[in-house]
């Protein structure tokens, strides 16, 4: 009730809405409605074909490891920037959000030619037998790449913000180091982890821009869901392309229940660690 | 304080195992985020200074460069006026389904960028739902620059409002209050607590903002058409240099990109040094 004392609610609230109605809403319905142009039989035979499916996969399965990845890297690097002091600390920091300012196009020319058999790092994966540009790891490169931010700027604060007396308490007890940081650390760290794992999971199924570049994008192998998408309008093909769009956009909203039910779980893990 | 006195204390095996660590992240770092960064200036300037100043003057690149800014110019402002707009009412009043509006708000950070151009293409295009009366009046959305508009605005709308509403919810209203109770008008109220209340927030979800529509590339793709001169933005400057294997030119645009990327993440910093506690209840020192 005290609230009432503040004007602008409709004012506000209306351009809100109606700004969200028209810029989002009423697109997205655009996209159901032409999806639906398709028909039952339509949908079966375009996401039961084998090119959707690998594309469909590729973007699913590689969008789950790159941010398993950057959890781990995430983890790690969030970790070292807020434990320990050491030169050049401060500039590493701010440079974490590089994939967040450089647009994508640039990073998707800039990881093609570092990453080419002839590039700066290429050159020695090719010895290795490690080929990355045009093929599949390269769009996991690309993928871990745009999604790198996520997990150490969500982890970040709640990093700086751990109670030391918990550790010093398992470590007096006589936990070993891997022992704090597994049965301690780690579970009270889950919940937080997770929610950047699903932001960087978000961003990578989707991911267009840095992607096309490296992958070569070969039918079967390096397509990506979205360039299925992009070659269905050059083809004029709407329905398709929209009931394509329809179902990554349905993959991503089952991915992300997904992450809250694990997160649910991780909250009760570090409820009982506590 | 204390930290400085436990490493010191922490026996050499363990401290060799910090630098370890140490060297293992900054290697990723290097890696992953300074290589890629190199690159694109070193392949930019690969023949030397003057075919990039040649690749940065072409026509082609002047008018893209003209273009982004265009866009940007537009963009951030509507999606600024939303974001206040959205915080206000999101973090002043209760009202039913506010939960609902905040997912709706984070929508567009969670749809592929392709999916974004794609729904206007949908709405505008010549197939789309409004495609054959705007046909009829002869306004041009997609393959122009109100298509590269819209799917800009939708690709950033977000941004603004997520920097605002956390601040805002943490900040609370009781000087908003005051000022009404000793007679302020709503825009008075506005113009003299709440904007500079919130001035450093802003400007840094501007900051990002602007740099994600400048940036933006499979979005403005998609409802482009790549008509050079046109419809072209830098972004898509750079992919169609580089599938024309102009390599030198491609990476010219991309460095120019790349400047601005840097030039973002130096001011947030700074932002983030100078405003921590003013720019986001959960910054560094905000506590």
């Amino acid at each position: 009730m005290r609230k009432q004392v503040l004007p602008g609610f409709g004012l506000s609230f209306g351009y809100a809405l109606t700004y969200l109605g028209l810029i989002v809403l009423l697109p997205l319905a655009a996209l159901a409605w032409k999806a639906t142009g398709i028909g039952v039989h339509g949908l079966i035979q375009l996401l039961s074909g084998p090119r959707t499916l690998a594309a469909l996969r590729l973007s699913l399965f590689g969008a789950v490891l790159a941010a398993s990845i950057n959890a781990v890297m995430g983890l790690l690097i969030g970790w070292v920037l807020v434990r320990y002091r050491f030169p050049g600390r401060r500039l590493f920091d701010a440079l974490v959000d590089l994939p967040f300012a450089l647009p994508t196009a640039v990073a998707g020319i800039a990881l093609t030619t570092l990453y080419a058999p002839n590039g700066w790092l290429g050159r020695w994966l090719e010895p290795l037998g490690i080929k990355v540009a045009y093929t599949p790891v390269g769009v996991l490169v690309a993928m871990v790449f745009v999604g790198f931010p996520f997990v150490v700027r969500t982890l970040q604060p709640v990093l700086s913000s751990l109670e030391r007396d918990v550790e010093e308490a398992a470590e007096s007890l006589g936990a070993r180091r891997y022992q704090t940081f597994f049965r301690v650390i780690l579970p009270m760290l889950a919940p937080t982890l997770l929610t950047g794992f699903a932001l960087a999971l978000a961003r990578a199924v989707g991911e267009y821009g840095s992607v096309i570049f490296i992958a070569g994008n070969i039918p079967m192998r390096s397509e990506i869901a979205p360039l299925l998408i992009v070659q269905k309008l050059e083809q004029f093909d709407y329905a398709g392309a929209a009931a394509l769009g329809v179902a990554m956009l349905l993959l991503s909203f089952l991915l992300l229940v997904l992450v809250a039910l694990l997160q649910r779980w991780s909250n009760r893990w570090a409820e009982r660690t506590l | 304080m204390s930290r400085g006195v436990r490493s010191r204390s922490a026996s050499w095996p363990r401290r060799l195992g910090h630098v370890a660590l140490i060297l293992l992240a900054l290697a990723f770092l290097v890696a992953f985020l300074v290589a890629p960064l190199a690159t694109v200036f070193a392949e930019a300037f690969r023949d030397g200074v003057t075919p990039y100043l040649a690749a940065i003057r072409q026509p082609e690149a002047r008018s893209a460069i003209r273009l982004t800014l265009l866009v940007a110019v537009i963009a951030v402002p509507l999606n600024v006026v939303f974001g206040v707009a959205a915080a206000w009412a999101m973090t002043r009043f209760d009202f039913r389904g506010k939960t609902l509006l905040g997912a709706l708000i984070d929508l567009p950070f969670s749809v592929s960028p392709v999916i974004s151009g794609l729904v206007y293409v949908l709405l505008f295009g010549a197939q789309g739902w409004f495609g054959p009366w705007l046909d009829a009046h002869g306004v041009k959305v997609i393959y122009a620059v109100p298509g590269l508009v819209l799917a800009t605005i939708f690709i950033t709308l977000p941004f603004v409002a997520r920097e605002l509403i956390p601040l805002m919810e943490a900040q609370g209203s009781e000087e908003e209050e005051a000022a009404r109770v000793l007679g302020a008008s709503g825009w008075q109220m506005f113009f003299r607590v709440t904007l500079p209340n919130i001035r450093w927030a802003l400007l840094y979800g501007v900051l990002l903002c602007n740099a994600r529509a400048m940036g933006e590339f499979g979005a403005v793709s998609v409802v482009s058409g790549h008509i050079r001169g046109l419809t072209t933005t830098m972004p898509l400057e750079v992919e169609m240099r580089y599938n024309e294997y102009d390599y030198v030119g491609a990476f010219a645009v991309a460095s120019l990109l790349a400047l601005l990327a840097l030039l973002t993440l130096a001011v947030k910093t700074l932002l983030e040094w100078r405003y921590g506690d003013e720019i986001a209840a959960h910054a560094p020192g905000g506590h």
